[in-house]
C-alpha cells in the first residue's frame, strides 16, 4: 500500500508539533496553556503512531490501537490537571504557575 | 506411699498459690493457718515416706512424673529420687518448716504483709523439697534457683526500709556467682557423661578424665559455697538477718543454706572420684568454720552472732564432707537444723519481747522469758557440743573423722573452733539472759511470747536434745549411719574393721574438754568479770577492731570488686552513649545535612521541574540515538 504523502513529512510535522508543545510548557506561565501544550505533545506522538501504523499497513495495526489508549490517558490527564488548576485557583486567584510555590523545599 | 511422694512438695505449693491469690483480699491472717496445715500434712507424708524407705528392701526408688526436657540425648525428667538421704532431708525440711510456720503465726501476727509472708514461706519450702527430691541436676537446679528467689523475697520482706532490700540484693548477687558454678558443673557433667541423672552420672563417673572431673567437682563446690555461705562468698548470710526472724531460722539457718552441703553429699561418688576436689572442700570448710567463729566472738547483735555461728557450723559440715565423712555431715546438718532453728526462734522471741537486737541493752531476761531461756539454753548447749545434747554427737563425729581419716591439722582447727563456739554462745546467753538488766525500760516491758510461739520452741528443744542420741548412737553405728550407708559409703582402702573405742573416747573427751573450756572462759569473763571483757578488748587492740569489722571483708569487696564492677559498668555506659548511640546520632545528622543541601532542588516552580524533565528526555534521546546510530557502543 502506497501513499501520496511521504512518511518523512508526517514525522517532520509530528516533531514540530512536539517541540512547539515542549517550548510552550517551558515558557508559558498560565497553567491552562501549559496543559494545552501537553495535549499538543501527546497529539504529536499520536500523529507519529498513526503515520507509522499506516506505513506498516495491514501487517501491524498496533500503532493505531495505541492512539486510542493515548486519547484515554490524555482525557484523564486533562481532567485531573484542570481539577488541580481549579483547586489552586480557588485557593488563590491566579493560574500563574510561578505564583504557586508552596512546595518549595 | 512412695509413689505419692510428689504430694510432699505439692502441698506447700498449693498453700503458696492459695495464699498468693486470695491472701490479700480475703484470707489475711488466715494465710498462716492455710500454710501451717499444708506444711503439717506435708511433714506427716514425709514421715510416712521415710519410714517406708527404711523398711523397703530396695533403698533407691525413682518416681517419674513427666519428661520436662527431651532433646536428642538430653533428658531431664521431673522425677523424684527417693532414698534414705532424700527422705531424711525431706523429713528435716518439712518438720522444721512446719514448726517455724506455726511459730510465725505468732511472730508475724501484727505485720501488714502477713499474706505476703505466708505466700513466700511455703513457696520456699516447695522449692527446697524440689531441690532435695530431684533425681537429676537440672531439676535440682530449678529448686536451687527457686530457694534463692524466695530467700531474696523474704530477706527484702520489709522493703520500706533501705537495709533489707540492700541485703536482699547482696544475697541474690552473691548467690548468682555460686549459681554460675552450678551451671558450669551441670553443663560439663552432661558433656563428659552424657546424662544429668544422678544414678547414671555416678555409674559412669569412673570413665571420665580425672582433670575434667576435678573441674566439675570444683564448679559444683563453687555453687555450694554461694548457697551455703562459705568463704569467699559468705558475707551475704549475716546481712540476710535483715529479714524476719522466722525466715532467718528457716532459710538462713536450718534449710536453704544446707543445700550446698546436700549437693556435695549427694554428689559424693563424683567428688570421691575427683581427687584433689575433696581436700579443697575440707580446707575451705575448716577455714570458714574458724573464720566465722572468731567474728561471732565480738558481735553485739544477737542475730548476727547466730548468723556467723551458722556460717561456722556449715564450715564444719564441709569439713566433714572433705575428710570423707559425708554421713557425719548429713548427721550434723540434721541436728544443726533443730538447734540452730531453735536458737533463731529463741532470738526472735527475745526480739519480739524487747523490740531490741543489741545484746548490750538486754540482760537479766531469764526471769521475764523463762521458756525462751530454758529452750535456748538447751540449744546453746547443743551448739557448744555438750553431751548428751544433739550437737555433741554430730560435731564430735566430724572432728573425730578428721583425725582418724588423716587430717590432723583440720582436726586441730575443728577443736579450736569448738572452744570459740562454746565461748561465743556462752557470751550471747549471758549477755541476754543473765546479769543485771542494762536497760530498765526494755526489761520492764519484756513479756513472754504466746503459746503459738513457745510450743514450737519446746518441740524444737526436744529435737535439739534427742536428735543426736536417736539418730547417732552408738557413734559410727547409729541409726543415721545404718540408713545412709548404702547411699553415702565412700570406698576407702582400709575399711574400718573394728572401731577403736579408746581413740573415739579420747577424741570425744578432747571435744568435750574444748567445749567446757570455752564455756568456762565465757563465764569467767562475763559473770565474774575476771578478766574484764572491755580490758580484753583493749588489750587485743587492732585484732578486736579487725574482728568487730568482720575482717573488713565487706569493705574489701566494696573497694576492690564492687568499685571495679562500677568502673566497668561506667565504661560500658560510656561506650553505649558515645559509640553506639553516637554512631546512630551521627548517621542521622549526616542524613539531615544531605537533606538540607538537596532540598534546594525542590524549588516549587513548575517551570524548573518541566525543564528537568525535558533535560532528562534530551539525555535519553541522545543516548538512545547514539546506540541506534552506532556512535555509542555497549
Amino acid at each position: 500500500m502506497t501513499s501520496l504523502v511521504p512518511l518523512g513529512a508526517f514525522i517532520a510535522i509530528s516533531a514540530a508539533l512536539f517541540f512547539i508543545g515542549v517550548a510552550g510548557v517551558l515558557v508559558r506561565r498560565n497553567a491552562v496553556v501549559i496543559l494545552m501544550c501537553v495535549e499538543l505533545m501527546l497529539n504529536a506522538a499520536n500523529l507519529a503512531f498513526v503515520a507509522f501504523s499506516r506505513r506498516l499497513g495491514l501487517l501491524d495495526e498496533r500503532g493505531s490501537v495505541f492512539v486510542v489508549f493515548v486519547f484515554v490517558v490524555a482525557a484523564s490527564e486533562v481532567a485531573v490537571g484542570l481539577a488541580i488548576v481549579l483547586a489552586a485557583y480557588r485557593n488563590r486567584p491566579t493560574v500563574d504557575v510561578d505564583q504557586v510555590h508552596e512546595m518549595k523545599g | 506411699m512412695i509413689d505419692q511422694v510428689w504430694l510432699i512438695p505439692a502441698l506447700p505449693l498449693a498453700a503458696a498459690v492459695v495464699n498468693g491469690l486470695f491472701g490479700r483480699r480475703w484470707l489475711h491472717r488466715a494465710t498462716g493457718l492455710v500454710a501451717s496445715l499444708a506444711l503439717g500434712a506435708s511433714a506427716l507424708l514425709a514421715i510416712a515416706v521415710f519410714v517406708e524407705v527404711l523398711g523397703a528392701h530396695d533403698a533407691r526408688r525413682t518416681v517419674t512424673l513427666y519428661e520436662w526436657i527431651g532433646v536428642g540425648d538430653f533428658h531431664a525428667r521431673v522425677s523424684a529420687l527417693v532414698d534414705p538421704l532424700s527422705a531424711l532431708m525431706a523429713l528435716v525440711v518439712t518438720g522444721v518448716s512446719f514448726l517455724i510456720h506455726v511459730y510465725s503465726n505468732g511472730y508475724m501476727e501484727h505485720d501488714r504483709g502477713v499474706h505476703r509472708f505466708f505466700t513466700w514461706l511455703p513457696l520456699f519450702v516447695f522449692f527446697m523439697l524440689v531441690l532435695v527430691l530431684a533425681d537429676n541436676y537440672v531439676v535440682m537446679f530449678v529448686g536451687w534457683e527457686g530457694v534463692g528467689l524466695c530467700s531474696y523475697l523474704l530477706i527484702g520482706f520489709w522493703f520500706e526500709r533501705p537495709e533489707p532490700y540492700i541485703a536482699a540484693k547482696k544475697a541474690f548477687v552473691m548467690n548468682r556467682i555460686g549459681d554460675w558454678g552450678f551451671t558450669v558443673g551441670m553443663i560439663l557433667t552432661f558433656l563428659a557423661v552424657g546424662s544429668v541423672t544422678f544414678t547414671e552420672v555416678f555409674e559412669k563417673v569412673g570413665r571420665v578424665d580425672p582433670t575434667l572431673l576435678t573441674v566439675i567437682a570444683l564448679a559444683f563446690f563453687l555453687g555450694a559455697t554461694g548457697k551455703s555461705a562459705q568463704l569467699p562468698l559468705h558475707s551475704w548470710l549475716p546481712d540476710a538477718m535483715e529479714g524476719p526472724t522466722p525466715v532467718s531460722a528457716l532459710i538462713h539457718a536450718a534449710t536453704m543454706v544446707t543445700a550446698g552441703v546436700y549437693l556435695v553429699a549427694r554428689s559424693t561418688p563424683l567428688f570421691a572420684a575427683a581427687g584433689p576436689a575433696l581436700p579443697v572442700v575440707g580446707i575451705v570448710g575448716a577455714i570458714t568454720a574458724l573464720f566465722a567463729a572468731t567474728i561471732a566472738l565480738v558481735q553485739f547483735d544477737i542475730k548476727r552472732v547466730m548468723a556467723y555461728s551458722t556460717v561456722s557450723q556449715l564450715g564444719y559440715m564441709f569439713l566433714a564432707l572433705g575428710v570423707g565423712a559425708p554421713i557425719a555431715a548429713i548427721f550434723h546438718l540434721a541436728t544443726h537444723a533443730f538447734f540452730k532453728a531453735l536458737l533463731f526462734l529463741g532470738s526472735g522471741s527475745v526480739i519480739h519481747a524487747t523490740e531490741e537486737q543489741d545484746m548490750r541493752r538486754m540482760g537479766g531476761l531469764r526471769r521475764k522469758l523463762p521458756v525462751t531461756y530454758w529452750t535456748m539454753l538447751l540449744a546453746g548447749g547443743a551448739l557448744a557440743a555438750i553431751p548428751p545434747l544433739a550437737g555433741f554427737w554430730s560435731k564430735d563425729e566430724i572432728v573425730g573423722a578428721a583425725f582418724t581419716n588423716g587430717y590432723p591439722i583440720l582436726w586441730g582447727i575443728g577443736v579450736a573452733t569448738g572452744v570459740l563456739t562454746a565461748f561465743y554462745v556462752t557470751r550471747a546467753m549471758y549477755l541476754t539472759f543473765h546479769g543485771e538488766p542494762r536497760d530498765r525500760h526494755i526489761y520492764e516491758h519484756a513479756h513472754e511470747s504466746p503459746p503459738v510461739m513457745t510450743v514450737p520452741l519446746a518441740l524444737l528443744a526436744a529435737g535439739a536434745v534427742l536428735s543426736g542420741v536417736v539418730l547417732g548412737f552408738p557413734p559410727e553405728g547409729g541409726f543415721v549411719h545404718r540408713s545412709l550407708e548404702p547411699v553415702l559409703s565412700v570406698e576407702r582402702p582400709e575399711q574400718h574393721a573394728e572401731p577403736n573405742y579408746v581413740l573415739i573416747a579420747g577424741l570425744a573427751a578432747t571435744s568435750v574438754a574444748a567445749g567446757l573450756a570455752g564455756i568456762a572462759v565465757g563465764l569467767a569473763m562475763y559473770a565474774r568479770r575476771r578478766p574484764d571483757p572491755a580490758a580484753v578488748a583493749r588489750a587485743a587492740g587492732p585484732i578486736y577492731t579487725l574482728l568487730l569489722n568482720k575482717y573488713f571483708v565487706d569493705e574489701l569487696y566494696d573497694h576492690r570488686i564492687v568499685d571495679l564492677g562500677k568502673a566497668a559498668f561506667g565504661a560500658a555506659w560510656a561506650f553505649d552513649i558515645h559509640i553506639i548511640d553516637g554512631l546512630v546520632n551521627r548517621l542521622g545528622w549526616l542524613t539531615a545535612l544531605v537533606g538540607s543541601g538537596a532540598r534546594r532542588i525542590q524549588t516549587g516552580l513548575v517551570g524548573n521541574y518541566a525543564l528537568s524533565i525535558v533535560a532528562g528526555l534530551v539525555v535519553l534521546i541522545a543516548v538512545y540515538g547514539g546506540y541506534a546510530t552506532g556512535l555509542l557502543r555497549r
